[in-house]
């Protein structure tokens, strides 16, 4: 596993996600109201990529004519047909054991404190006074 | 000691298998596209009256589809204009990217075949053909039209038969699957008659709402419901046209059954024959067990791939509808498309892949 700066803070604002390949793989990494996540940019079924999917929420019901709705804005539905993905997690809503996606942890580190290394940097330049999201893989 | 690698020749070009699609759909911008091929009159009406399905809505769906434009949400053309409406577009995202061989195109976002007024389902027909070689086939030699005709005027539909017959960007037939009678009903016949005299298969792509619901018992509540029952209004259409004999009276007759999956084949043809048996005498003109006429007639295009949990199972049931019987479609650019690499979730050998990725579909369409 090995770190790498993906993109600075402010270029990823809340309820955004953007799309990197880091060591040849394709990763979408959200920006949940400030919290940060990554998930493999591939659906397990038939292979899109989840970036360009709508961001949701879960509509849940306990019987016919009732529903909920909740985590707004933290569920990905895949662009193709549909199948809903906890951006959290990765699980999916109607296999969650069995049908994931693989996570990738993400921290927030402050530039004074990656220009010292051992990051690697992606073509993202480092500046002390801003903060960027690492992502490991 | 030294190690050698084979240089790689055009043997591996040859080898390597090209995808044949058959289900692609092209879109048009708008409706006022049709000008450039419609007559004044018909120009007028498209203007003063616009197009008529028999359904509650004008511009969309009975059933909203789920997605913009029923479409993969990736599938917007970057230079504008709905989904399958860039030729380039497409191109890039689907018929390069997946090295497709022919694309079978599909056109139903506008359309004449089941248009409400009579001469202007037969002129916006007319327009759309046009469209697909002008627009499409004439641009793109992989693409491969079909004629569509308005199915409940036969006589213009064979008139728009024999307008396109031979002509080689256009190797089948569509008309829409639920239309004012079940399909196997005889005012269809002549345009039957001129498919088989043609060679040209009949793409029985699922669509149509013609006042009938798509389930037999009633309006279904939801999309869900409506999108399940499209399969069991095929195997209706299916039976339709075998039990008034359709096929016995055109045994060279290709009906090709685009959309609607397959796992019902089976029980459809086991169910057929076992009413035989006891019903028979009702309908006499029927020589042989319906079963016959479903292995001897029909092809179903595989998208949505049925996806069984015991992926064997899937197997079982192409064992049985026969491996020379499927054809591969994608459905590109729609929501529920199939990517042909990821689609099947059972083992195939290569001859198995080489057949219903391309054989099958380039024996019923002489490709």
């Amino acid at each position: 596993m090995s770190k790498h700066v993906v993109a600075a803070v402010s270029d990823l604002p809340a309820g955004s996600r953007r799309q990197v390949t880091i060591k040849g793989r394709p990763i979408v990494v959200f920006n949940l109201s400030g919290e940060f996540f990554a998930l493999v940019n591939r659906c397990p079924h038939q292979g899109a990529g989840l970036c360009e999917g709508e961001i949701t929420g879960l509509v849940t019901s306990d019987r016919p004519g009732e529903f909920h709705v909740s985590r707004e804005g933290e569920i990905i539905r895949c662009p193709w047909h549909g199948w809903e993905f906890d951006i959290r997690t990765g699980q999916s809503w109607c296999d969650p054991s069995r049908i994931r996606i693989r996570p990738y942890p993400v921290e927030v580190a402050p530039g004074a404190r990656l220009v010292q290394g051992p990051y690697v940097a992606e073509t993202v330049p480092v500046r002390i006074e801003e903060d960027y999201v690492v992502l490991e893989v | 000691m030294s190690a050698t690698t084979l240089p790689r020749t055009e043997a591996a070009a040859e080898t390597r298998l090209r995808i044949v699609d058959c289900d692609v759909h092209p879109a048009m911008r708008s409706a006022a596209e049709l000008d450039r091929w419609l007559p004044p009159r018909w120009q007028q009406h498209r203007r003063d009256y616009g197009l008529r399905l028999r359904q509650p809505f004008t511009s969309t769906y009975p059933y909203p589809k789920s997605a913009p434009a029923l479409s993969r949400r990736d599938a917007w053309p970057p230079g504008g204009g709905p989904p399958g409406s860039d030729l380039d577009f497409m191109r890039q995202q689907h018929l390069d990217f997946h090295d497709i061989e022919y694309g079978m195109l599909q056109p139903l976002s506008v359309r004449g075949m089941d248009e409400r007024v009579p001469g202007f389902a037969e002129a916006v027909s007319c327009a759309v053909n046009e469209w697909q070689h002008d627009d499409w086939t004439a641009k793109d030699k992989r693409l491969k039209g079909t004629i569509a005709v308005p199915g409940e005027d036969a006589q213009a539909a064979v008139k728009e038969i024999e307008r396109w017959a031979g002509h080689p960007d256009f190797v089948q037939i569509s008309m829409v699957t639920r239309a004012l009678e079940p399909l196997g009903r005889s005012r269809y016949w002549p345009i039957y008659e001129a498919a088989a005299h043609f060679g040209l298969p009949i793409g029985l792509h699922t669509l149509g709402t013609s006042g009938h619901s798509v389930a037999g018992g009633g309006w279904p509540s939801y999309y869900y419901e409506e999108h399940q029952a499209v399969a069991m209004s095929l195997a209706a259409m299916t039976a339709s046209f075998i039990l008034e004999g359709v096929p016995e009276r055109f045994p060279d007759l290709k009906l090709v059954i685009i959309e609607g999956g397959f796992g019902w084949v089976p029980s459809l043809g086991w169910r057929m024959d076992s009413h035989w048996t006891a019903l028979r005498s009702e309908v006499p003109h029927l020589r042989r067990k319906p079963s016959e006429y479903l292995q001897a007639n029909f092809w179903f295009t595989t998208q949505p791939v049925e996806e069984p949990e015991n992926p064997e199972h899937l197997r079982k049931l192409i064992d049985w509808i026969g491996w020379d019987r499927l054809l591969f479609a994608t459905d590109y650019p729609h929501w529920d498309s199939d990517d042909p690499r990821y689609a099947f979730k059972c083992q195939m050998s290569e001859a198995e892949k080489r057949a219903i990725f391309a054989g099958n579909a380039k024996a019923v369409y002489r490709l």
